[in-house]
Order: structure tokens, then sequence, then C-alpha cells
């Protein structure tokens, strides 16, 4: 069964069509690949999906549900985390408390739980377990303002997998990191995949994308253009053009 | 003798209330401002609010103080819910121009609609009455202190429950706070709410203070008076916004040439705090808690 539904989904800002007719759907425990030149429309697919902003046509149905026209914040309840192409921790928090942010999530529906202490033991060693999960051990206590950004990456998956989602939306989750650091990352979403979340995955990194999905979709201006294995992807003669450009006339080849 | 160590206990418990109401007025624009990241320049909208309310109530519909100063505080919760919606869609400098809006319309309708007493204002605004005769002065400024702890241990325990966590979390990110299942625009009324109580809280008191009440008492200079406290002392800090309603509300009280010059003071003093310690006094990073944290470690070092 298909845990993420979309269908003919469109996005038009002021006349520009961003996102055009995009349909697609993600299995359960699967890593979903989304690729695509910049301005393909990829950010906007999951601003889309994670209720950002509204969307001008088409259907996004989790887990059987209509979630189009949710808010946000109902979103990430019903259990899709995400992470931000520049990523956006809570500056000024701790690596703990950004995770209890998101840790909160169930508390914040009704006034009395949300008036309850969030200091707990029982919720610190529970958070406690995605600092470890997430290999953070040792930034705790710090702010995340100060730290690395490969780390910082790690803190915005944390909070994401304290949501306890079904779906994982990330966004470049290697973009600017250096090669080791993206393998450690590559790594941390694999096991992510094995605890039984589904990750949708924008990445540039086409190695990173052929090494984690079975199955990619690319779009391109604002449409899917191809959708299959890595294999398929990669000798799609679409594809290719869309990232290199339609080949030239003979006689310019040659000159 | 005696005649002239009540004259200056009066004015030392003159002095006393009005910080008090400062403090209290400081406090209530930290947790809009400082916890949930929303800043507003009229502030001093609610603290008219409350104490026009609590002045009608008592002096035209007769109620007593003991109902009208809780109700001042209900109704600028009220006001500040429904004023706090056209706040929710903006951010930072369009916020800052909203609330200043909503400062300057409130205090035109107290000056401009005859009900609210216009220019001349409301008197006649007495000091409670409890066993049979009137609060003296010293015994004011006990309740309203009372009052006020109580409102600190609130403080207290709201920083440390889910709420003071999403308040962090809208001041540090709206965005990334609703993709972690914070209910934005709700927090934010509720933080508008409370501080909005608050404020009209301390207006209620006030106005029983000073037992007559004008606009200009309530108007966008008030507004900042108050948020140069909060910044001073240390915005989002517990402590810093009632430490520097203290100074700033102390310092025009022991000098007259201060008093006079105390825009420009104010001013040099924030301008000052920005440069050298932008946290305010009890910030983080300042100075002041640096130096406290050293005393309270240095006797475990040593030993």
């Amino acid at each position: 069964m298909a845990l993420l539904e979309i269908d003919g989904l469109s996005k038009e800002f002021d006349g520009l069509r961003a996102l055009d007719q995009v349909s697609f759907a993600t299995e359960v425990g699967e890593i979903l690949g989304v690729i695509g030149p910049n301005g393909a429309g990829k950010t906007t697919l999951f601003n889309l999906i994670s209720g950002i902003y509204p969307a001008t046509a088409g259907e996004v149905v989790f887990q059987g549900r209509s979630i189009l026209g949710m808010k946000s914040h109902q979103i990430s309840r019903l259990g899709i985390g995400r992470t931000f192409q520049i990523v956006r921790p809570f500056q000024n928090l701790d690596v703990e408390m950004n995770i209890l942010v998101a840790y909160g999530h169930r508390f914040y529906p009704d006034l009395w739980n949300s008036m309850g202490h969030f200091r707990k033991n029982e919720i610190l060693k529970e958070v406690q377990g995605y600092i470890e999960r997430t290999g953070l051990q040792s930034y705790r206590k710090q702010l995340t303002k100060n730290l690395p950004l490969g780390i910082k990456k790690r803190v915005e998956i944390a909070r994401a997998l304290a949501l306890k989602p079904r779906l994982l939306l990330l966004d470049e989750p290697s973009g600017g990191l250096r090669f080791e650091e993206s393998g450690q990352l590559m790594d941390l979403i694999r096991t992510v995949r094995d605890q039984g979340i589904s990750v949708l995955l924008i990445e540039h990194n086409m190695q990173v994308v052929m090494d984690l999905c079975k199955r990619i979709v690319v779009l391109d201006h604002g449409s899917k253009i191809a959708e299959g294995s890595p294999e398929a992807i990669r000798s799609n003669p679409q594809v290719i053009e869309a990232y290199l450009g339609k080949s030239l006339r003979p006689e310019e080849e040659e000159g | 003798m005696p005649y002239g160590f009540v004259m200056i206990s009066g004015y030392l418990i003159t002095i006393l209330i009005t910080v008090i109401v400062y403090a209290m007025l400081a406090h209530s624009l930290n947790i809009i401002t400082g916890h949930a990241g929303q800043i507003s320049l009229g502030h001093a909208a609610f603290f008219g609010i409350g104490a026009y309310t609590s002045a009608l109530l008592y002096t035209g519909a007769g109620f007593p103080f003991w109902v009208s100063v809780p109700l001042a505080a209900v109704v600028a919760g009220i006001v500040g819910a429904l004023l706090g919606i056209p706040c929710l869609r903006v951010r930072d400098d369009f916020l800052a121009i909203t609330t200043m809006g909503i400062g300057f319309v409130v205090e035109a309708v107290f000056l401009y609609i005859p009900f609210f007493g216009g220019a001349m204002g409301i008197g006649g605004i007495n000091l409670p009455g409890w066993f049979g005769r009137e609060m003296s002065k010293p015994e004011y400024f006990l309740l309203i202190l009372i009052v006020f702890i109580l409102l600190i241990l609130l403080d207290r325990r709201l920083g440390r429950s889910w709420i003071g966590l999403a308040w962090s979390s809208i001041r540090e990110d709206e965005q990334a706070a609703e993709a972690m299942g914070v209910d934005v625009v709700r927090f934010k009324v509720m933080a508008f709410v409370l501080g909005s109580s608050i404020a009209g809280l301390a207006g209620g008191f006030y106005a029983h203070f000073l037992t007559f009440i004008m606009p200009q008492n309530f108007g966008f200079g008030q507004s900042i008076v108050i948020l140069c406290m909060v910044v001073f002392g240390g915005i989002g800090t517990r402590w810093g916004p009632i430490l520097g309603a203290i100074i700033l509300g102390v310092l025009p009280e022991i000098s007259r040439p201060i008093m006079e010059y105390r825009t420009l003071i104010y001013g040099l003093l924030l301008l000052a705090m920005m440069r050298f310690q932008p946290g305010g006094l009890l910030g983080e990073e300042s100075i002041l808690p640096k130096i406290l944290r050293w005393i309270q470690y240095r006797p475990s070092e040593q030993g």
C-alpha cells in the first residue's frame, strides 16, 4: 500500500508554474529519490506536502487521508517529518531542546497537557535515545548555532525523528557536506529506513541518490519527466537532456 | 520629626508602587517579546485598557476594587486576543509598526471618546477598602507585591512547560516550529493574551493608586519606556526586565535632573547597552551574569 500518494499536484506563483501535474507514490519502507536541475520544483514539492503553502491543484494523500489544506503543524503531527535545504535548527537552543520541541508535538494540542513539565526523566531518556540514534552524544548541551553544518543536519534529522514520523522529507541532506560527513549521513538515512520510516530524498549528489534509492523521480521545469530504477534513470535520454542540454547539430558539435 | 518621617516614607512608598507597576509591565511585555519573540511597540495600550476598565467599573458601575481589577485583566486579555489577530499575519518590522498603530488607536479612543473622559481623564478612583477602612499605601504595595510574586511563579512554571518551549521555538524560527508540530498561531495568541492581561492588571493597580488617569499615561512614550526596561535588563531572561524596571524606574525619582532629561538618558543608556551589552544586564553573555557565575564557582575551585 502506498504511504504517500501525490496526484496531479500543481503550484503556481503569480502565473509561474513551479509544479505542473506531478503524480507519484511512495511505498512503505522505501527511500524514494527526487532529483532534477535547479529550479525543477523539488523544494516546492516538499513545501506543498508539508503544508507550508497551499497547492493550486491536485491531491496529496497520506495513509489514505487527504492532507491538502491542512496546516503545517497538523501534517507534522500526522507523521511527516522534514528537514530544510538551508538548515533551520533553533539556533539559540541546545541540541536536546531542539529535539524536545518536536517531542512536544503530542502535548501541544491540549492546554492542560501543554502546561506540563518537559524536563521529566522519562522524557529526557527518550530524547537521549534520539540523540544516540543520530550520533549526537557529544553535542547534547551545545547551542546549535555553534555546531558545524554536518552536525546541524543531524540535529534536524533527530528533531524530525522525535515526531515519530512514518515519512521523512529530506531536502538535500548531503548539500555542503564533506565526503566523510556525507557518507555518515547516508548510513544514518539507511538506518532510519531500516527502522521502518519511509524517506523522500531530494539530492543533488548523484552518487548519494544512486546508492540509497531503488526508485527515483525526476523533475524538470515543474513536471515529472521520468520515474524508475537508478539504471533506467541514468540512461533515460530525457533525463540526460534535462541535465546536460540537447545535443547540438552535428556540424557544430564537430566544430 | 515624626511628620518628616511620614513624608519620607510616603514618598518612598510612592516610588515603590510605581516601580512595582513598571516591573509588572516589563515582566508582561517580556512574555510577548522575550519569550515568544514578538516585538510590541504598543504595550502601554493594554496597560491603559486595564486602567480605564477598572476606573470605569469602579467609578461608573460601582464595582468594588476586588472585582474591577481582576476584570481589568480579563478585558485587557480579551482585547489583547482580538488585537493580536492582525499581529499574527505580520512579522518583525511590520509587527512593530502594527503594534505601534494599535497603541495610537487605543490612546486616541481614550482621548476623543467622551465616555472615557477625554483629555480630562477619569478621577475619583480610590485605594481599595478592606476591614471597613481604606487600605494604606504600604498595605497596597504589599498586595501588589504578593500578586507580582505569584505572577513570577507562574512565569517560572510556564518557562519549564511545553508552552514555554513552544514559545522559544517560535522566537527562533516560526516555520521550523510549525514543521515540528507547534501550532504557531495558537501559541502566539496565548502569549499576547497572557502578556496583555498582566499589563491590564498592572493598569488596574496603577489607576487605583494614582486615583486619577489620563490618556497620556498610556501613550507611545510609555510603551517605549516599558520596552527600554525589558531590553536594558535583559530581554527573554526572567529577572532582567524586573531589574531593568527597578533601575530605570528609580533613576528619575532619585534626582530631578534625571527626571527632566529622562528620555534623553534612557536613549543614551539604550544605545550604550546595544553597543556593549546587547543581551541586557542579565543577558546570558553579559558581564554581570559572568561575574556572578565566577563568584559562584570560585570557592569550589579553591576547595
